[in-house]
This record gives structure tokens, C-alpha cells and sequence, in this order.
């Protein structure tokens, strides 16, 4: 076996390496699906917003199918939509706008994948965004996690004029630190 | 843990650097303190986006043409090549690579970067490219600058290349930096010294290599990067 690489810090200055005009919208007006905006702030152990922090996520299609040869209904995935979004943050957080994933089996809810990057972070954490308005505790992994610490996946719902918006801020550290998983 | 009692382990914490490491100042209040929550594979793990040839442009390996307006980049011209590889040892095909870095004066484009160095005209340093069918990558660039920051008293980044990799799936994600051999900096830097494990961080110094080099043009260094991921043989032990 190989050893791995090392992870890096990001550093604060990814931006023009990293962040493209339009990374962070993963739909076009064929997109199937509920379009959401899925928006919120890294906050560091004081509470206070990381304004140079790199959000990544990974999610399904409105089916529940992935872009990608590994997912048996690869073929039938959304054209529109390949699932992979990132969002520099600034004073105001990260945005996507993106759809509501259909739940990947053997889950019935869905659920999105997501990176962080930092200054101060030498290597990404990773976690997940589930949604209010299901029952997630009949995802088998959510209803593994520590009761108490489980709701900090999950993104609230919010109907606005400009349509839906899923709300979810991730705690790097602190009473409510976001749980955070080894992959 | 070894990889045979945690079939799901992606990350071998024996070599990557932990959250919390006080002489780097800003992981104090970033690193997340609670143990991280073992995750099985599923199917959102074991995919992730795909790249190919046509998100790519034809000067975007080549970091001396890129972003040039008027003529070439000022600093020493180099060429950054290697090997992107799974735990296996087989070279991982179709790898997105981004990498971005100071400029020769050490000097990034950035509002933030207050460095009183140069910026200069015809040089961004941005760029990205995709492996090739056996993992192998290369990049034309400029060799970044040194430069300070405000971590503790007379800081000063080694000169580093940011690389970013989105490799086959969710799990084989990447972000790390590349070194140069024979740095005096290294060995004061506390996002290298992070790695606890000697040997693991050694392997983010390229190593000078003469087949890449080219006759009156440019040094040429080699980087291999081993990617942690989910299609790895579990049940391979170390030799």
C-alpha cells in the first residue's frame, strides 16, 4: 500500500484558483426538481463568521441518481444537473442555488455531502445536510448519531418571496459544532 | 486503528495533520473538537462530479501563458510534473488538478495579501489540467516567493504551489501544498510542521528531476500525490 498524501490548508487566498463565477449555482432553468437556495455561515468557536472558507457539496438528482458511472442508473441521471457545487464565503456566508435531492437508497430522505476548507484548517472537514421537513431519523446513519448533536445537519426550511431557502450554518467548533464525520 | 479493523476509514490519521495544532495560531478556534463519526460508504460517497477534456482549456496547464497580456511572467520558469495515484498504486485517470501560488516575489493576487512585493502584469497564478489515463499530470509555471505572514514573530511561508484534486468520487478529495527541496523555511513553517509524521510530510517536497528539466528553458520538479479513496483493497495490508 501507498501512504497518502497529506493534507494542506487551503490559506486564505484560494479564491482566484478555486472559486469560479457560477460554481456555486448548480441549476438552469431545465434542472428537474424543487430549485432551493441553500445558504448559511461557517462560524469558528467564538461564534464569529469565517469569511475565507470554502464550501464544497456532492448530491444527487431529483431521482436520487448520480452523474456518474458508479450509480447503476448513471444513464437516467438529469443531464441538467451535475451535482457539484462550491461556494467561497464571505461576510454572508455560502449560497447554492441547487434542487432538493430525491433520496439515494436504501435512505428514503434525502441528504447532500458537504466539504469545508479553511485557513486554519490543515485538512477539510466533511458533513451533511439533511432537511427539516422530513422525518431523518429513518435515514439509518442520521438515526445513529448522538440525539444531541444530530440536528446540526439539518438545513430549516423557509418560504420566501424569491422561493424556497434551506438555512444551515456549520459550527467548526463550540456548543453547537456541527458533526462531522471521518472520510 | 489499521485499515482491517475500520473497513470505512478513508483518512489514515497516521500521516495527515490533526485540526488542532496550536503553533499554526488560526486552528485554535477552527478545529472542530468533537471526535469525527466513523461514515459507511454509501452511494453519495462513492461518486462525485466528473471531469473531462472539455472542461479544460488549452493553456490552462501553462501558467506562463495563461494570464499573459504583454510578454512572460518574471521569475524562474518550471516545470511541475507527476503521478497521481490510489492507495494501490495505480495511477487514478481523469483527476481534475487546480493549483494556484504567489508569484516570484512572493506575492499573491488577492485584496488581502498586503505583501509589499510586486504584483506582476502577465501573471495570475492559477491553473488546472486533468490526469491522463495512467494519473500523470504536468504544469509550466513560475517558481513562487517566499513570503511573510502574521502567524508569529518573523513568519515566512516556504515557497509553496496549492493543489487542489477532485479524483473519482467524494472520497477522493484533496487539497495539500508542494514544497521545494532544500528550503530552509520548511523546517520554521507550522502548516508543514502540522504533519506529525516525518516521513508523510517529506512527501509534499518535490523532488528536482533532470528528465523533466528542459535544455536552456526550465528546472523541472516531480510530485506524486496518493489519493485516499473508497476503491482501495481493504483487505491489502501494509508490506
Amino acid at each position: 500500500m501507498r501512504p497518502q498524501s497529506p493534507s494542506q490548508t487551503v490559506g486564505p487566498f484560494f479564491a482566484f484558483g478555486l472559486v469560479r463565477e457560477g460554481g456555486n449555482v448548480l441549476v438552469n432553468e431545465k434542472t428537474q426538481g424543487e430549485h432551493i437556495l441553500l445558504r448559511g455561515q461557517v462560524l469558528d468557536g467564538d461564534g464569529v463568521p469565517v469569511d475565507d472558507a470554502l464550501v464544497e457539496i456532492w448530491q444527487a438528482d431529483a431521482q436520487g441518481r448520480f452523474r456518474h458511472p458508479a450509480d447503476p442508473q448513471y444513464a437516467l441521471s438529469d443531464p441538467h444537473f451535475r451535482g457539484f457545487g462550491r461556494s467561497g464565503t464571505t461576510g454572508e456566508g455560502f449560497w447554492f442555488r441547487t434542487i432538493k435531492p430525491g433520496p439515494v437508497p436504501p435512505s428514503p430522505v434525502p441528504c447532500i455531502a458537504v466539504r469545508v476548507f479553511a485557513r486554519g484548517m490543515l485538512i477539510h472537514a466533511v458533513s451533511r445536510v439533511y432537511f427539516s421537513d422530513h422525518d431523518n431519523t429513518q435515514d439509518p446513519l442520521f438515526a445513529s448519531l448522538d440525539p444531541a448533536r444530530r440536528e446540526t445537519l439539518v438545513a430549516r426550511r423557509h418560504l420566501t418571496p424569491a422561493g424556497v431557502v434551506y438555512r444551515w450554518d456549520i459550527h467548526l467548533q463550540g456548543p453547537q459544532e456541527t458533526i462531522f464525520f471521518d472520510l | 486503528m489499521s485499515h482491517s479493523e475500520s473497513p470505512h476509514r478513508v483518512l489514515d490519521w497516521s500521516v495527515q495533520p490533526p485540526y488542532l495544532y496550536s503553533p499554526y495560531v488560526a486552528t485554535v478556534r477552527r478545529a472542530p473538537h468533537h471526535p469525527l463519526v466513523p461514515l459507511p460508504a454509501s452511494l453519495l460517497e462513492r461518486t462525485g462530479p466528473v471531469y473531462g477534456e472539455g472542461d479544460i482549456g488549452p493553456l490552462d496547464h501553462d501558467l506562463t501563458r495563461n494570464a499573459a497580456k504583454n510578454g512572460e511572467p518574471l521569475g524562474e520558469r518550471i516545470i511541475v510534473t507527476g503521478r497521481v495515484l490510489d492507495e494501490s498504486g495505480r495511477g487514478v485517470p481523469g483527476v481534475l488538478i487546480e493549483i494556484w501560488q504567489a508569484n516570484a516575489a512572493g506575492r499573491y493576487i488577492h485584496k488581502n495579501d498586503q505583501h509589499d512585493a510586486p504584483l506582476d502584469p502577465n501573471f495570475v497564478g492559477a491553473g488546472r489540467t486533468l490526469t491522463d489515463d495512467q494519473g500523470y499530470y504536468r504544469f509550466i509555471t513560475i517558481k513562487p516567493g517566499a513570503y511573510p505572514w502574521r502567524n508569529h514573530h518573523n513568519a515566512w511561508r516556504p515557497a509553496h504551489i496549492h493543489f487542489s484534486l477532485i479524483g473519482r468520487n467524494f472520497s477522493e478529495r484533496l487539497v495539500t501544498q508542494m514544497y521545494f527541496p532544500g528550503d530552509p523555511l520548511l523546517k520554521y513553517d507550522p502548516i508543514y510542521q502540522g504533519i506529525p509524521n516525518i516521513k508523510a510530510r517529506e512527501r509534499l517536497i518535490a523532488s528536482f528531476d533532470l528528465e523533466t528539466t528542459r535544455p536552456e528553458w526550465a528546472l523541472g520538479y516531480r510530485f506524486d500525490i496518493v489519493l485516499a479513496g473508497y476503491d482501495r483493497t481493504y483487505f491489502e495490508e501494509e508490506p
